[in-house]
């Protein structure tokens, strides 16, 4: 188990109940008594932890070697699934994926950021940061998915849109542009769901939708609490402070009302316990699918097209008035 | 032509709005560093008679060199607010203070109604000298009214771009308006509307990956920087120097992301050339 710095109090207590674990198996001492009460402080301090995370903490967790990405989920909510590949123009982008699958007869499209799990595969999914083929790939199997009645279901988790040179020369402006226009107006229904970092336009290129949620322990920001820093406060050292200015965290989100709902996750986070948490995003996924299609295809894109145009917040001044 | 003669007489050209050419007599090229009067680099439509640099202007200088003359602002009575209370290194609230107090601006896009060789035309043109040009929601929310008040009249739309991208202190509402304005413009798009993106320098960040790189056509001036990542963070990330010319409207022009690249001395003869092409009488 790997633990945050903030999670170190935990981190003795899962040692004592390892040790305990261990003498109990070696000898005949009973320690159902003493396992029952560290378990019971694990909870209590657990509860204390991860009730008070600032946002600073909570971009940590997201960031958790050990949490479940997007192939994790996909595979494990769906009975089959099949991953497809390439933007048809250039290349197949490994660092966001897609692919069809199905939910209780359901089928969806399913795109997301895919980060790696060990060194290797960081970098062979370049650290979850796309490039232009990505978003152009993602694009693709919105609109198959569209010709097909197959609702969309994005999970974002990325550190920012690659800034590299041939992305540029890609137009990876264009390419997330592009992605914007188009989710705007996609037929089919198209859920959102941040499952770890919500980094600026990055995420966004495969983040509008008809309802957006974010998992409990994620963040959503224009600009990363690190870059913020370092733009705003001159140093790399105020990325604490940065994301709190930035107001990044779910619950912000949602009180802003830029987001539809958040999606809890297992105490400690989605890497405590990824069953759970794939059982629960399973859940809401059904759920929203089913309302979603309820509705008429034009009613559900005036809807979008309604929600996107009363984002914003501003005053009116009186004629005049400089302010 | 009408509008040069107005522009060597100076006559129409409102001095209040000024701010971004610079004040007083002298103006240095900031490529080449030749000198001129401010007054010969007017003349010149602000481009450097030495080396063709097109000095950075304001939304007020393109509505004067492009617009018949008569030109109404639209939703000037929108204005931006601290809604998160962000503070950096200074308030947002002071920077905003600071920004009306030092322009004649109330925010970093100005939206204006008038006629380009005869036929009607909506542009919003974007400020630098307002934060950056920097997108909040003043921004996306001005584009969005200029959209319907296009979508409504029948207008044909133009943005200019100029911004070096999101307006951090509005966090998650700046990153919105990306989505925000693509989303009015699809509507746009719907309505059979033309929209018409024209790029300056600098045009970077979410303006770049939202409206700027979404018109019928795309344009821009010669030599503007045009990109996602600023060159900076390519740099650091490459770990490499840039090639000559990279990111700018010629490279861009060359990779298929711009339909021409027009000097401002043709800009309002070839805004009156697309206007009287996307006309269609049987329609309007
Ligand atoms: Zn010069």
């Amino acid at each position: 188990m790997v633990f945050l710095e903030f999670e170190k109090p935990l981190e003795n207590l899962y040692d004592q109940l390892e040790k305990i674990r261990q003498i109990s198996e070696e000898g005949d001492i009973d320690v159902t008594d003493k396992i029952k009460e560290l378990e019971t402080k694990i909870k209590a301090k657990q509860k204390e932890i991860y009730s008070n995370l600032t946002g600073w903490q909570k971009v940590q967790l997201s960031r958790h070697p050990e949490r479940p990405y997007t192939l994790h989920y996909i595979q494990q909510m769906c009975k089959k699934f099949v991953e497809l590949h390439g933007d048809r123009k250039f290349k197949d982008d490994k660092a966001i994926v897609g692919g069809i699958g199905k939910i209780n007869g359901q089928p969806l499209v399913f795109i997301g950021h895919q980060k790696g799990v060990n060194t290797k595969m960081r970098q062979y999914r370049n650290f979850g940061m796309a490039n232009p083929e990505g978003y152009r790939k993602a694009l693709r199997l919105m609109k198959m998915a569209e010709r097909f009645g197959m609702p969309v279901i994005c999970l974002i988790d990325t550190p920012g849109a690659f800034p590299g040179l041939e992305a540029e020369e890609r137009g990876q402006a264009e390419a997330i542009a592009r992605n914007l226009f188009e989710m705007a107006q996609l037929k089919v229904p198209i859920l959102c769901y941040i499952i770890g970092e919500g980094a600026s336009g990055g995420a966004l290129g495969i983040g509008l939708g008809d309802r957006i949620f974010m998992l409990e322990n994620t963040w959503y920001s224009v600009i990363s609490p690190e870059s913020c820093s370092s733009i705003l406060w001159r140093s790399w050292d105020y990325k604490e402070q940065a994301a709190d200015a930035l107001k990044l965290t779910a619950d912000h989100m949602l009180e802003f009302g830029l987001i539809d709902d958040i999606v809890k996750e297992p105490a400690g986070g989605a890497h405590m316990e990824p069953d759970k948490m794939v059982k629960t995003l399973k859940a809401h996924i059904k759920k929203n699918v089913a309302e979603l299609m309820a509705l008429g295809e034009e009613e559900r894109i005036q809807h979008r097209l309604e929600k996107y145009s009363k984002m914003g917040q501003f005053d009116i001044a009186k004629a005049k008035n400089k302010k | 032509m009408g509008w040069f003669k107005r522009l060597k007489d100076g006559i129409q050209t409102t001095t209040k709005f000024k701010k971004e050419a610079p004040d007083g007599l002298w103006y240095q090229c900031k490529q080449c560093h030749e000198t001129f009067t401010v007054k010969e680099l007017k003349e010149n439509f602000y481009i450097c008679s030495k080396c063709e640099h097109h000095a950075r202007i304001g939304s007020h200088d393109y509505f004067d060199l492009i617009f018949d003359g008569k030109f109404e602002l639209l939703f000037e009575d929108i204005r931006s607010k601290d809604f998160l209370e962000f503070t950096d290194l200074k308030n947002y609230k002071d920077r905003l203070d600071v920004a009306w107090e030092k322009t004649d601006l109330t925010d970093a896009i100005c939206v204006a109604h008038g006629k380009v060789g005869k036929r009607p035309l909506c542009i919003a043109a974007m400020d630098f000298s307002f934060i950056g040009g920097s997108m909040g929601s003043v921004v996306g929310e001005r584009i969005s009214r200029a959209v319907d008040h296009c979508i409504e009249t029948m207008t044909p739309f133009m943005i200019i771009s100029k911004s070096g991208g999101a307006r951090m202190m509005e966090s998650a509402f700046s990153l919105m308006q990306m989505a925000k304005t693509s989303t009015k413009l699809a509507q746009l798009s719907r309505a059979k509307v033309p929209y018409f993106s024209f790029m300056t320098d600098p045009t970077t960040g979410g303006v770049t990956a939202s409206f700027a790189m979404l018109g019928d056509l795309n344009f821009a001036e010669p030599k503007a920087l045009i990109g996602f990542a600023g060159p900076r963070v390519i740099k650091e990330t490459i770990k490499r120097d840039l090639p000559e010319g990279f990111q700018r409207s010629e490279f861009l022009l060359d990779h298929g992301f711009l339909d021409f690249i027009v000097d401002r001395k043709e800009l309002k003869t070839k805004i009156a050339d697309l206007l009287f092409l996307f006309e269609n009488k049987e329609e309007i």
